[in-house]
């Protein structure tokens, strides 16, 4: 990826005061090891969090209260995370989050996918009007739709069931609908004329030919879906009141409530709801960062 | 069709076909449209509706014209001191992370080896977010056990009461977000290495300083991200809820009572869903303002090179 590394004027020009007759390679030898210690302290400061997390979610109850911090754990107390599945159903947490996920992600790529397709390919009057329109509601707050909302899953009878979720992921979010038009924009049109000619339908080559060339663009916003979902707390902790239905995020809130003393226990809850996420962000790190830059940057 | 009925002339036949196609992509847009419908300018209207009503969710809403706004305006201390702490937030944050942020990423943009572990170690907080943080964090400002005391001790600094201090509870916010800058890195970085080496080299002969190199160019080249960085910032800020729900329940005093933790509270804990639309409206409002008012300003010092069609 070429955001990784570039020779640029900005590098070149950091100035350190020439040493005495020190040559050019001592001067750079230390603007690197100064860079070097810096970006090294500060990425250790990013990290103490979440180091200190899991050391605290494997400590014994006694040694959390240790100060200064004892960092490694003696004995190590894997029976914490034991404990937290002992507590509260969190097995069952996990299973409703990734239901939640998972038809959230399939949602968003689905309904964006068809709605981008149009905006991208078909002519159709008041086109440019709509596109508009879709932009302009990025900036309506959920905050603002939130009540009529609610008092409409109400009235059908949705409350305490996950569709005021799900239901709503299928239709378009503009976000994605603008991310991934702009993406079929920069598709030939050719490679469809051909299949159109070959007598295709409009569904097949959305299918057979956008969808397949588009994955770039799918995978992130599959990506950024996932995390939506797996962290959203409003919405759960509005519209679902069994316990049995909650998903990680509520969990974890609820159960943190009860247990506010027991720090081992929390941060082991903590730990376990964060782990899928950053072990995601591993696994699909150059999609990410495409991702941050392609809606950061292009916006 | 009744296209096929008519007098064959010249174009009939493509308008037959525009009229399919045009069917054709309204049906695909439906996805959009009906989630428009459904999901925002329906509810957008309703709560607007709302804002003038006295209703608790039972009874039918009580129309009561603009009373709901003039006592938000006029009686409501809470009201004011959610703005106040929405908007101090805010600016504490947003030229925090600007500052850390940018600096960071003009660290990062030189030709040595290594930068993508950090930008993968700076990066790491901000994918992580909701309630899991919220209680790490909850932790992490813990007086007498909590690793940020520890950390500050090592440098003499006597312990914060973070959560129960009025005065530091909002600071400690700001802290856990400024944790999450990695974003903006990534955002800063990709924008550093867009902008055109000829430019530094051409300084570089006219012997220009690093510090005239990043007035002179890199900043102004800079200026579209950053500018989007900040509009999306205040937005952003003016819907915080997790955190402060969490870690803080807006306490102590009030102190991080933000302005959607009011709405939520006036919405399903008063059950004052009359007033907490109208709420939401104002926040509607101030951030249709602010964006207006950040496009304006930025036109003043948003350099954007060549032309508008690739930002699209």
């Amino acid at each position: 990826m070429k955001i990784g590394i570039s020779t640029q004027g900005v590098a070149r020009g950091t100035e350190v005061r020439p040493l005495g007759r020190t040559p050019a390679w001592w001067k750079r030898f230390f603007r690197l090891t100064i860079t070097y210690l810096f970006l090294t302290a500060t990425s250790i400061l990013f990290l103490i969090p979440f180091a200190w997390m899991i050391s605290t979610s494997l400590k014994p109850q006694d040694q959390i209260f240790v100060y200064p911090i004892q960092w490694v754990p003696h004995p190590f107390i894997w029976g914490n995370y034991e404990q937290v599945f002992e507590q509260v159903p969190f097995f069952r947490y996990i299973l409703n989050t990734m239901l939640i996920t998972g038809v959230g992600v399939i949602g968003s790529l689905t309904g964006s996918s068809i709605a981008a397709y149009s905006f991208a390919r078909m002519r159709f009057p008041g086109k440019n009007f709509l596109f508009l329109v879709m932009l302009s509601t990025v900036m309506v707050p959920g905050w603002v739709t939130l009540i009529p909302s609610y008092i409409g899953f109400h009235l059908l009878g949705w409350l305490d069931t996950y569709k005021p979720i799900l239901v709503p992921a299928f239709f378009a979010s503009p976000v994605n609908t603008f991310l991934l038009r702009q993406f079929f924009l920069t598709i030939s049109p050719e490679l469809e004329d051909a299949a159109r000619i070959d007598g295709c339908s409009t569904f097949r080559v959305f299918w057979n030919i956008i969808l397949p060339l588009s994955k770039p663009a799918m995978i992130i916003i599959a990506i950024f879906a996932f995390f939506y979902y797996w962290n959203d707390f409003l919405g759960p902790l509005i519209y679902l009141q069994t316990q049995d239905k909650f998903p990680l995020s509520l969990g974890v809130a609820s159960f943190v409530s009860e247990m506010s003393s027991n720090y081992a226990l929390t941060m082991a809850a903590a730990s376990m709801a964060l782990m899928p996420c950053i072990l995601l962000f591993f696994l699909a790190q150059r999609w990410f960062v495409q991702g941050v830059v392609i809606t950061g940057v292009k916006g | 069709m009744a296209a096929s009925s008519k007098v064959m002339r010249p174009g009939a036949r493509g308008s037959r076909l525009a009229r399919r196609e045009a069917v054709e992509g309204y049906v695909w847009l439906l996805p959009w449209i009906v989630g428009f419908l459904a999901f925002t300018i329906g509810p957008l209207g309703a709560s607007l509706y709302l804002g003038f009503t006295d209703w608790n969710g039972v009874e039918s809403p009580q129309w009561i014209g603009l009373e709901n706004y003039t006592s938000l305006f006029t009686s409501d201390p809470l009201f004011w001191q959610s703005l106040k702490v929405t908007f101090l937030f805010a600016a504490m944050y947003l030229p925090l992370s600007l500052l850390i942020g940018f600096t960071l990423a003009l660290i990062m943009n030189q030709s040595i080896a290594g930068i993508r572990i950090f930008r993968t170690l700076y990066y790491l907080p901000s994918v992580v977010s909701g309630v899991a943080v919220a209680v790490l964090w909850w932790f992490v400002f813990n007086r007498d056990y909590g690793v940020l005391n520890w950390l500050l001790g090592l440098f003499g600094i006597p312990p914060v009461d973070w959560l129960q201090s009025e005065f530091w509870a909002l600071p400690a916010l700001v802290i856990m977000e400024l944790w999450r800058v990695g974003g903006s890195i990534i955002i800063y970085l990709a924008g550093l290495q867009g902008i055109p080496t000829e430019l530094y080299d051409s300084a570089l002969v006219d012997g220009a300083g690093w510090w005239r190199r990043l007035w002179y160019i890199t900043i102004p080249m800079m200026s579209p991200t950053i500018f989007f960085n900040l509009v999306m910032g205040i937005i952003g800020t003016l819907q915080i809820f997790t955190q402060a729900y969490i870690i803080t329940q807006g306490g102590p005093n009030y102190a991080t009572y933000f302005y959607a933790l009011n709405i939520y509270n006036t919405a399903f804990s008063a059950l004052r869903l009359g007033y907490a639309s109208a709420m939401a409206w104002v926040l509607f409002v101030i951030i249709l303002l602010l964006t207006l008012v950040v496009f304006r300003w930025g036109k003043a010092w948003v350099y954007y090179a060549g032309e508008k069609e690739t930002r699209a």
